[in-house]
């Protein structure tokens, strides 16, 4: 478990020395995810011991957003002054992500399904 | 009298305030009850265990008058693995990698539409009903996976907590509206229904998903980093057409 959280660290320390140094505007975070799974795929997979600290630490991805989720106590009065703009921009524009990435990919599938239509 | 029994527990309270252990053991001891509760009502929409965990601990602050910076001091220590989990998502798209190299242009496609639609649309839609420029912001990122899109914020001159926060509701609220949405656009593909989710309600929604579907999981996990690193890369051009 400590190599296999060295391995996400060293690699999230990676991302982030590039980002700063090159000023990107990827998350340091995400250059690490790019890293590994490139060192993913030139390895043949990752060691038993990494699936299995990685596979931990996302069954519990939900645990991981509950200390910023709570940060709402002190962005009350930013939420309340600007209610009536979140309660529309937010559910109509999950809604339209949600419709438009799942109709796409779904006219992609049943075209696939059905090659000579 | 009694104040005089009680000064040594006041005393007790307040050096906790201090100390990172009642953030930590807290936040863990209500994400367990969470959990618990959640597998009774059966892993419905309205129970998620991280929307139940954050409802009980805002309530308990404002309650007991503590300030998010004395939560913070010991809910840190989870937050970080933010960073580390984000590097993970690259385990299961490796184990996905063969589905996703064979579908590459249908899921770049819909992956890059959704983005943008996601962000353009709440961007346009906030700035239309006059909303500040940092809330416009720090909308934006908020279909993406909380590390990811509290840096994109940050990078962009938004407010990270409240950019966080947003990502929550809309994780929340993708996980309520999925169901009945793809029944009415007829998507019933489980790979478009994992794809959707975490493109538009990221972790949050894909751990829902997961409970629905092994194959919708995946693709929402794929979702998941590839939408954080197409935002990533996105967003600030479109802050600069929208000139915001």
């Amino acid at each position: 478990m400590v190599r296999a959280l060295a391995i996400l660290l060293l690699c999230q320390l990676a991302g982030t020395i590039v980002q700063q140094g090159t000023g990107l505007p990827v998350p340091g975070p995400v250059l690490g995810l790019v890293l590994l799974l490139v060192i993913l795929l030139r390895t043949g997979g990752p060691a038993a011991e990494l699936r299995e600290t990685s596979q931990g630490l996302l069954k519990h991805l939900g645990l991981l957003f509950v200390p910023a989720g709570v940060g709402v106590v002190s962005e009350l009065p930013a939420l309340r002054e600007n209610a009536l703009a979140l309660l529309v921009a937010i559910p109509v524009s999950t809604m339209l992500g949600i419709a438009v990435t799942g109709v796409i990919m779904q006219w992609f599938m049943n075209r696939e399904a059905r090659p000579n239509a | 009298m009694h104040s005089l029994h009680l000064l040594p527990l006041f005393h007790i309270w307040v050096y906790l305030q201090t100390q990172p252990l009642l953030g930590l053991t807290l936040t863990l001891c209500v994400w367990e009850a969470a959990r618990f509760i959640d597998g009774l009502a059966g892993h419905t929409a309205l129970t998620n265990p991280a929307v139940i965990t954050i409802t009980i601990l805002v309530a308990l602050l404002l309650l007991t008058h503590t300030s998010y910076q004395a939560y913070f001091t010991g809910a840190m220590y989870i937050h970080f693995l933010l960073g580390p989990a984000t590097v993970a998502l690259a385990v299961p798209m490796h184990a996905n990698w063969q589905a996703i190299r064979k579908n590459f242009i249908p899921i770049s496609t819909a992956i890059i539409a959704g983005s943008l639609t996601a962000a353009g649309s709440a961007m346009l839609i906030a700035h239309l009903m006059g909303a500040p420029r940092a809330i416009e912001v720090s909308l934006g990122p908020k279909s993406v996976t909380t590390p990811i899109a509290m840096g994109i914020s940050q990078q962009l001159g938004g407010i990270p907590t409240l950019t966080a926060v947003f990502v929550i509701i809309t994780g929340m609220f993708g996980i309520l509206v999925s169901s009945p949405l793809f029944r009415l656009c007829r998507v019933t593909d489980w790979r478009a229904r994992g794809l959707a989710v975490g493109v538009a309600a990221h972790g949050l929604g894909t751990a829902h998903m997961l409970t629905l579907s092994e194959t919708a999981g995946a693709f929402g996990g794929l979702a998941i980093g590839l939408n954080g690193v197409a935002t990533s890369v996105l967003l600030p051009l479109l802050v600069s057409i929208f000139g915001i």
